[in-house]
């Protein structure tokens, strides 16, 4: 074990940097979607293609981005097409592979809400609103989901349904949740390192389902935590 | 031909209370000191349309200048919320503020169909969302193939405004680095404003540069470090401590107010 050991923050974004090992292009959000796909280049997949909603498709930043447009992203791009290209030419027609989104309410289904919290006529909280992630969604092939295992953000319903979304998985701090083959409902696959799947039922929202060969993910390696505090300290 | 005038006198002329007003650049080359005139001339009752309304609309919300708020995500990209923007729809501050929200693909599509001229565009898109009972789509059925897809109107706003990288004497516009919907909101729009870094005797083509002929133009204006703290793409840099620091600035009302009249109220022209 290194001297520090990793925070679940840090193991749920190396988990999620580790689902892109196979994957040609992958469209993220900012925050910490951004660094897993970003560590992904570095650890698992060098030629993975990191596509940004701003029009930067190929960006190899050597920093992680404040914003999804920082100049960085253009700079570094293998090209960089308008908004209407990107979502009418590249996004809609599924030309990119995997779609890393958060989100602040998730229900059981996979399904994202970033609008409101609260009556949508008199919100309690006024989220910043869908942005690229319906179509970005409905487009990729596969959709993960990166968000803080809470019972703020795993929800029995959700206030508002932005995004009809059928992730593959869903990236928590506490483990991994993937549909059940038989109805689609988000179940506890995998439980990162010291987890109890007690703290991952008290942390959703919902009755939890817990598959039967439930595992654990692998510890972060030396390499993979070395890689990320190294790119997060820059 | 594009007339080459001062920003004071673009922004008199061009904006009228009221108009429908889209200020774009997608988190790069946003048109901050043409905002900042509209808000010294004090226009009020606009109907703002920005696909990511950022710190500019957040300032505009805060100051009273709009009646109606036309987006497609309003936050403050990798910081968090946009207070004034939040403090506007979720308690009427200063003024109340009504708000048609779409997805980023139904605005891109609004905006291709106004600068085509077309009533409205298509899109695979909405299907499933609460969105659908809140903003304005409808579905219509494909003629060719019967597939159903999302239908949303054409924008048409009364006056774009844009900021670009140079501007020819003759008010050919190019800019490059991220694109956005620039050219789109010029073109959709009954007038258009471009502000510049800079005036060239020549526009030297760039890599992915896009050129707005001043035919279709009505004022550039000159607006050095016109778009801080977003950023011209090689001349200028994005202020990401800015964008931060605007999460406390603009959290309280009267700090908000009181930094608005040091910075953009009493000042004259481009502001920091």
């Amino acid at each position: 074990m290194s001297a520090e050991a990793a925070t679940a923050g840090e193991v749920q974004t190396i988990v999620a940097a580790r689902l892109l090992a196979d994957a040609r292009s992958c469209f993220i959000g900012v925050g910490r979607p951004s660094t897993a796909a970003i560590l992904a280049r570095a650890i698992v997949n060098p030629e993975l293609v990191l596509v940004y909603e701003s029009g930067t498709i190929g960006a190899k930043p050597y920093k992680i981005p404040l914003s999804i447009g920082d100049g960085e992203l253009a700079a570094t791009a293998d090209f960089v097409v308008p908004v209407v290209e990107m979502f009418n030419y590249w996004i809609q027609p599924g030309r990119i592979d995997v779609a890393f989104l958060g989100a602040a309410q998730v229900d059981r289904q996979g399904s994202l809400n970033s609008t409101v919290i609260g009556d949508y006529d008199a919100p309690k909280t006024r989220l910043p609103g869908a942005g690229g992630a319906p179509e970005i969604a409905t487009g990729c092939d596969r959709v993960m989901v990166v968000a803080p295992h809470s019972k703020r953000t795993f929800v029995e319903r959700l206030d508002f349904l932005t995004t009809r979304a059928a992730p593959e998985a869903v990236i928590t701090d506490l483990g991994v949740l993937e549909p059940d083959p038989r109805d689609g409902e988000l179940t506890l696959t995998r439980l990162h390192p010291g987890v109890t799947v007690e703290a991952a039922r008290e942390a959703t929202g919902w009755a939890l389902r817990v598959a039967e060969d439930l595992r654990h993910t692998d510890p972060p390696t030396e390499d993979e935590l070395s890689a990320l505090r190294e790119l997060v300290a820059r | 031909m594009a007339e080459i005038v001062e920003l004071r006198d673009a922004v008199a002329e061009l904006v009228h209370d009221g108009d429908a007003v889209a200020m774009e650049g997608f988190t790069h080359l946003i048109p901050f000191a043409a905002g900042h005139e509209v808000i010294r001339q004090g226009r009020r009752e606009l109907e703002l349309i920005r696909m990511t309304p950022d710190l500019l609309y957040d300032q505009l919300l805060g100051m009273g200048c709009a009646r109606r708020l036309v987006f497609s995500y309003g936050g403050n990209p990798g910081v968090g919320s946009l207070h004034r923007f939040r403090d506007a729809i979720e308690h009427g501050w200063p003024v109340p503020v009504e708000i048609e929200e779409h997805s980023h693909a139904g605005m891109a599509n609004r905006y291709a169909a106004g600068a085509a001229h077309l009533p409205f565009g298509i899109l695979r898109g909405y299907t499933g969302t609460d969105l659908v009972n809140h903003t304005n789509v409808k579905f219509v059925t494909c003629p060719f193939t019967g597939e159903e897809l999302a239908a949303v109107p054409a924008l048409r706003p009364d006056v774009a405004i844009v900021h670009a990288q140079e501007a020819d004497r003759r008010g050919n516009v190019q800019l490059w680095g991220i694109p956005g919907v620039q050219k789109e909101a010029v073109l959709s729009a009954e007038r258009a404003l471009v502000t510049v870094e800079r005036i060239v005797d020549e526009l030297e083509p760039r890599p992915g540069g896009i050129v707005i002929p001043g035919w279709v133009i009505d004022a550039v204006a000159v607006a050095p470090r016109g778009a801080s703290p977003s950023y011209a793409h090689d001349l200028t840099e994005r202020d990401n401590d800015f964008y931060k620091a605007w999460d406390t600035i603009s959290r309280d009302r009267e700090d908000f107010t009181r930094w608005m009249d040091e910075h953009v109220l009493d000042a004259t022209g481009v502001t920091a």
